[in-house]
């Protein structure tokens, strides 16, 4: 076993372990954490995959609002540290004969699939991968078009945000 | 390469050597890298000795005092005993406090800061790793240090530490904004995310193409590490101190010896992406003295953080969010821009530089004027002073 199959081997328990640490736990902050915990896992996975850009964004993006969430957390908490809610509510079994369909169909399309086993190959080394995606995402032939809806929904939900954020007209 | 021009490339291939004598290849690839990273970690923990000393001297030195002189020449070993007395001290743990986060959040605190070493070019070639994307590296692991905030703030069990992280967080987040707006002014002018490449593309400075870029980078990066004047988070003399209320020896210790690191390391940044890096005579050819020389426009970014810190007074909270959202946002937004469209209208040609700094200089006065008209709006309003009625004898 290489040294890098054992950390992937590694950070895959820790990413389940964590995972199923976040859905079971009764404490939001506690949930929240354990989430941060197995979104870096996914972090370190991009990295082993030499997807260095992919990695960062992962923990710019998603570590970076966990501190938010968990701001939200606390509030919705009322702030106190020992409170424990309960974790299930009465949907609880038609969201597990739900989640259940959708892994086993799932699971039936990806059988199908005949390229499920196919490795695509490496690139070469030199290729400097992240101009690339860069002049991909402006470039017309390239997704220029989707980024700039993304922009533009962007800009929306900011306007938004705004709109709803400013006191009324006369005051309340 | 001889030893003398490059001694931890020698010492480096000398180590990987020995580990791969007598263990598999990947391996002793794989132990290697752990020692270096040991060693650059090892490095930015030893130096915040260093510098808790020193700016215990320079702040004297400001406030027409001596500073620590009594522990060894010049006061040299005060941090040593320092160190110590902190971990000799009773570790207290509040008895409703959650254990697990509440403990590994001054470790997070550390390393939140010590990760930023790991893209930092030495000297040509002495670097931890040289990713592609080092300056967004640099902004992720930032949301680290603001993890361990807020989970010093909330696992203390103390509603105070909880407001202190609250308000923190929001200082943070809000200072990231223009600090990330102009992190990409420098990489438009290298055309790269890589630090390395960003200091063999400055033949001119980036701090003579951008100047106003440069200082909006320090100013949000002092607000960032939360020093005076933007360390209303932790006001001793008005509020309690903030999320590190809790803890005591050596674990707030460690959240105070991150403040210091995070300090340097702005100053080391600053070097990097403003002052050329370890660009320098005879850099190429020794490269020790890149070393030298990246420390010493380090060391130049910590004294002007010292510098303001001894000088200013405190900021209020309604001046800072005001002049974040106001004005460096606004000015950060426009230089990135200006320098987007001067890069493209200039490209290879020798007005670049000038029409660069003229931009800038627009900038500048421009958004002095817009200050001017306004305070000017301001000066009018008078809050207190009203007409009294006189008193008069009966």
């Amino acid at each position: 076993m290489t040294a890098e199959q054992s950390i992937f081997l590694f950070i895959g328990f820790v990413i389940l372990f964590s995972g199923y640490m976040m859905v079971t736990r009764s404490n939001l902050v506690h949930a929240a954490l354990f989430l941060v915990v197995a979104l870096f896992g996914v972090a370190v996975i991009f990295v082993l995959l030499d997807a260095g850009f992919l990695a960062v964004v992962q923990v710019l993006v998603y570590i970076g609002a966990i501190a938010i969430l968990m701001i939200f957390a606390v509030m919705l908490t009322r702030g106190n540290a020992t409170e424990e809610q309960e974790s299930m509510n009465a949907g609880f079994g038609w969201a597990m004969l739900l989640s259940a369909l959708f892994a086993f169909a799932l699971i039936v399309m990806l059988g199908q699939w005949p390229d499920i086993g196919a490795m695509t190959p490496a690139l070469d080394a030199g290729r400097n991968t992240i101009e690339e995606l860069g002049s991909a995402l402006v470039s017309p032939d390239g997704y220029v078009i989707p980024f700039e809806v993304a922009s533009v929904l962007l800009l929306a939900a900011l306007i938004g945000a705004l709109v709803v954020a400013r006191p009324q007209k006369g005051g309340k | 390469m001889s030893f003398w021009q490059d001694p931890i490339g020698v010492i480096g291939e000398w180590i990987h050597g020995l580990l791969a004598s007598f263990l598999p290849e990947a391996w002793a690839t794989f132990l290697y890298t752990v020692v270096s990273v040991v060693v650059v970690a090892s490095f930015g923990l030893i130096i915040v000795i260093f510098l808790i000393w020193l700016e215990r001297k320079v702040a004297a030195r400001f406030q027409d005092r001596l500073g620590p002189n009594r522990a060894g020449p010049y006061g040299l070993l005060q941090t040593f005993a320092d160190i110590v007395k902190l971990i000799t001290k009773e570790d207290v743990i509040p008895e409703k406090a959650d254990w697990l986060p509440f403990n590994i959040a001054p470790i997070l605190s550390v390393v939140a800061v010590l990760l930023i070493w790991a893209v930092v070019p030495f000297a040509p070639g002495w670097i931890g790793t040289d990713l592609n994307v080092g300056v967004l590296y640099i902004a992720a692991v930032g949301s680290f240090g603001i993890l361990s905030i807020l989970m010093a703030g909330w696992s203390s069990n103390n509603k105070y530490a909880l407001l202190g992280a609250f308000r923190a967080v929001a200082q943070l987040i809000s200072y990231e904004v223009p600090m990330l707006i102009t992190l990409m002014v420098p990489v438009l002018l290298a055309r790269s995310m890589g630090l390395m490449e960003m200091v063999q593309d400055q033949d001119v400075w980036f701090i003579v193409l951008a100047p106003v870029s440069g200082l909006i980078f320090m100013v949000s990066s002092i607000a960032e590490i939360g020093r005076t004047p933007f360390d209303l988070l932790e006001a001793e003399s008005e509020i309690v101190a903030g999320y590190h209320t809790e803890y005591t020896g050596m674990k707030f210790g460690l959240f105070f010896a991150a403040e210091f690191l995070h300090a340097f390391t702005v100053g080391v940044l600053f070097a990097i992406l403003f002052l050329g890096g370890w660009r320098g005579p005879g850099a190429e050819e020794f490269r020790v003295l890149g070393v030298v020389y990246l420390m010493l426009k380090g060391l130049l970014g910590y004294f002007i953080v010292m510098w303001v810190r001894s000088t200013l007074p405190r900021i209020r909270i309604d001046h800072m969010l005001a002049f974040n959202w106001k004005f460096l946002t606004p000015v950060s937004l426009a230089l990135l821009i200006l320098t987007a469209v001067v890069e493209k209208m200039f490209e290879g040609n020798s007005w670049r530089i000038p029409a660069l700094l003229i931009g800038n200089a627009a900038v500048l006065i421009l958004s002095y004027l817009i200050l001017r008209s306004q305070s000017r709006r301001v000066a009018r309003q008078r809050v207190t002073f009203r007409k009294r009625p006189e008193a008069k004898p009966a």
